[in-house]
């Protein structure tokens, strides 16, 4: 079985070969071809990550957690240092292997129900396989530099799909913002780097943690400034305070995109950083409690702000920002299985909830074409309807079934009730933080009571009560190649948390080593009673009531400043922009129009160089060219002229001519040849 | 004839032969009527033949009087070509002028 570990390399290049298949004959594919050479290429990742695990699950605990390397070539060497680049397997990527290609596969399936008659169609599912590359290096990778490389590629997939239709403005701007805000905490993730190759000569996991560990007093300093720089890339990655602002935005892409990178996969690229880096963290316990502060504070953060959004996506944008808190505060804390855990359910639940509100926007938009084909009473605020607004919508419960079942469980995953997947990671999480670190306990212990209030909204805003509008009314239940990956989905929400439910821990003891701490009941009851809590109190806000005129929209209003406040989003961007945004452009606006404009270009270059070089161009062209060059060349021609006019007066034309000069000729050459004989 | 007779005809034959081929080469030079350049040309050939016969006669050797059979066979050959150059000429300019066929002046 461990022959396996050495083609652990086609797991990435079966997306490339799918992209680059799509890439050269897509044209002439039809939309299902694509869609299957996609998909086939992502589930063929999925086959050979499988068949890793089942390897590693067949080693001994101990070296399961040392893991394989498979050494692929070397990429450079400065020196005595080298960086090569290799595949590492171990217990951590085996898990973010499964969750990747598992939940890319059936996204992939999705999508080809979802983005069925866009025009970018082929370009959709290359992106989509390079994505899969992309992530599948950054997962495998042995090193922080071949790690960055998936990194990189990540980030500029979801530029990519963020602004997949750019024809709408706003769509191109959340692309840029996306990557302004990720280069950001790249820049840290480099600066990290290199101070890891100054400071211990390698960038290799395994050489670097082991130099950590060894130089432990001396390298105390470089180990704070590593993971510190590390932590900014992480909150550009994976969106936590203050560089979380992009996600939300980062919706404006096709759903598939929103439930596969930012919300699945990407996302939890920074979680798995940290993970990785554990050894160089464990090492800094207060850069660790701040990690665990600072996740526990976007968790806390994210979700006050879900509870007030009406566009569907964004109320889950937030909720992933919120639900990242906790993997980060808990990764940050050290129980890095319970945050991978997390890591692993939340993929699955959000997934569903995201790809469950695809579904739903995709039946209000039928329902809204419907409508408006049948009808010729168009009134100007149907021209500006809003699939996407869940004050749009309600009772779908009765027009798309299937998808609203799945929905719910999706909900009470993330609600965190027993026995679904979010119950059990989430507990695990708040127990770890219980011992570890009280604040963030606190903070997390709120955060998961809004997210079961703001959860059981939006459940309730959409699906029940009337209709309010007549496109929610009519609204029809999606294809079935989105529907089946959605009910496969549900499943394993229902079921996924069990493996590591208290004695089973099978996900523990595959990913640690050992079975994880005593269950423990106070912390279950807390948790639960909040959960449930706080689903009884958004029954009880939005419960289904008959239409009253003049209503506000939302029963919130009532708090008045605090709700708009939350809705308008803390006004974050805003602040971003007075603080940051402004003071650059006027810095930008100056450096172009002042030192740009006014002092080089005007100056500099029109005045001093060109002038300069006028005056020079003058002056080797009238005195020396025209004076010296022109006349002595002009000279040679003439003289030759002169010449061909003297010897052509010899040219008479009359043969007598000719023949007395070869007479003339004749007698020379006689006398010549007479005067020697005579001579003699 | 004799050789004493020979040796004192043979001076006269050589200036004959440079009369003949002054007199050929004055023609070529003064004339302007093609026809009587080429009967010039013939007359300064003849010249050099008769040079021909006379040294060889008194060096007592064949060489020269064969070579003269040569130049009267190149003589022919030369008419021959001369004389339908000459028709062809006129033919085109209507005139044996030789002044006229200037065609090549600079």
């Amino acid at each position: 079985m461990e022959q396996v570990f050495s083609i652990a390399w086609l797991i990435i290049v079966f997306p490339i070969a799918g992209l680059l298949i799509n890439l050269a004959f897509g044209r002439r594919m039809t939309e299902r071809g694509l869609g299957t050479v996609a998909a086939t290429a992502a589930g063929a990742s999925f086959f050979v990550s499988l068949l890793v695990v089942i390897a590693l699950i067949g080693l001994e605990p101990e070296a399961r957690l040392i893991g394989k390397e498979v050494p692929l070539w070397q990429f450079f060497s400065i020196g005595n240092t080298a960086v090569e680049f290799g595949l590492k397997l171990d217990a951590l990527s085996g898990t973010m292997l499964m969750v990747v290609t598992f939940v890319g596969t059936l996204i992939h399936i999705y999508a080809i129900g979802y983005m069925h008659g866009d025009p970018r169609f082929q370009r959709f599912f290359i992106y989509l396989n390079l994505f899969m590359a992309a992530m599948l290096t950054l997962v495998l990778a042995n090193n922080y530099l071949m790690m960055f490389f998936g990194w990189e590629g990540v980030g500029l997939c979801s530029f990519l799909l963020i602004g997949f239709w750019f024809e709408k403005d706003a769509n191109g701007d959340a692309a840029r913002k996306a990557m302004v805000a990720n280069r950001i905490g790249d820049y840290g993730v480099m600066l990290a780097m290199l101070a890891m190759f100054v400071g211990v000569g390698s960038l290799q996991y395994g050489d670097v943690f082991r130099a950590f560990e060894e130089g432990h007093g001396a390298l105390a300093g470089l180990a704070t400034g590593v993971t510190l720089l590390l932590f900014l890339g992480v909150t550009g990655k994976s969106a936590q305070i203050p560089l979380y602002v992009w996600l939300p935005d980062a919706m404006a892409g096709p759903t598939p995109v929103s439930a596969l990178i930012h919300a699945a996969t990407m996302v939890t690229a920074g979680v798995y950083l940290i993970a990785r880096s554990e050894p160089i963290f464990h090492l800094v316990p207060d850069v660790q409690g701040f990690v665990a502060i600072v996740g526990a504070a976007t968790a806390l953060f994210a979700g006050t702000i879900a509870l007030a959004q009406f566009d569907i996506k964004k109320v889950l944008a937030y909720s992933t920002v919120s639900q990242l808190g906790f993997m980060v505060s808990a990764v940050g804390m050290g129980a890095t299985a319970a945050g991978i855990f997390h890591l692993g359910t939340h993929a699955f639940f959000k997934a569903l909830l995201f790809l469950g509100a695809g579904s739903v926007i995709h039946g209000v938009e039928h329902g809204h074409h419907h409508i408006s084909h049948y009808s010729h009473t168009s009134t100007p605020s149907e021209e500006h309807f809003d699939p996407q607004d869940m004050r749009n919508m309600g009772g779908v419960w009765n027009r798309m079934r299937t998808t609203a079942i799945v929905y719910i469980i999706g909900a009470l995953g993330l609600a965190g009730v027993v026995p679904f997947a979010g119950f059990w990671s989430k507990d695990e999480i708040l127990l770890e933080a219980s011992k570890l670190n009280q604040v963030a306990y606190i903070l997390l212990l709120i955060a998961a009571g809004f997210t079961a209030f703001y959860i059981t909204r939006q459940v309730l805003m959409v699906f029940f009560g009337q209709p309010k509008s007549e496109a929610a009314g009519q609204a029809q239940e999606s294809p079935r190649v989105m529907i089946v990956p959605l009910i496969i989905l549900a499943f394993f929400v229902t079921t996924i948390g069990l493996i590591n439910a208290p004695g089973i821990s099978l996900f523990s003891t595959w990913l640690e080593g050992e079975a994880h701490g005593e269950f423990d009941l106070s912390i279950a009851a807390i948790s639960t009673a909040i959960a449930l809590g706080a689903i009884g109190l958004g029954i009880l806000v939005y419960r289904p009531r008959p239409k009253v005129e003049g209503a506000p929209d939302d029963p919130l209003r009532r708090l008045g400043l605090i709700f708009s406040t939350l809705n308008a989003k803390y006004k974050i961007d805003e602040i971003y922009d007075l603080l940051f945004i402004r003071p650059f452009k006027a810095l930008a606006r100056f450096l172009a129009d002042v030192i740009d404009g006014r002092f080089w270009h005007d100056w500099f270059h029109d005045t001093v160089i060109a002038r300069t070089f006028k005056w020079l161009a003058n002056f080797t062209a009238f005195p020396i060219d025209k004076g010296i060059v022109d006349r002595f060349f002009d000279g040679i021609g003439r003289a030759i002229a002169w010449g061909g006019r003297q010897l052509r007066r010899t040219q008479t034309g009359y043969v007598r001519n000719y023949a007395l000069v070869v007479l003339m000729g004749v007698v020379a050459i006689v006398v010549w040849f007479a005067s020697r004989m005579l001579g003699q | 004839m004799s050789a004493e007779g020979f040796s004192v005809l043979y001076p006269y034959l050589i200036g004959l032969s440079a009369l003949l081929f002054t007199l050929g080469a004055i023609g070529v030079l003064v004339r302007r009527n093609a026809l009587i350049l080429f009967m010039s040309v013939e007359l300064m050939l003849n010249a050099a033949n008769l040079a021909f016969v006379a040294f060889a006669r008194a060096l007592n050797q064949l060489d020269g009087q064969v070579f003269v059979f040569f130049v009267m066979v190149v003589a022919a050959a030369e008419v021959a070509v001369g004389l339908a150059l000459i028709v062809t000429i006129f033919k085109t300019k209507k005139s044996t002028n030789v002044d006229d066929i200037s065609a090549l002046k600079g």
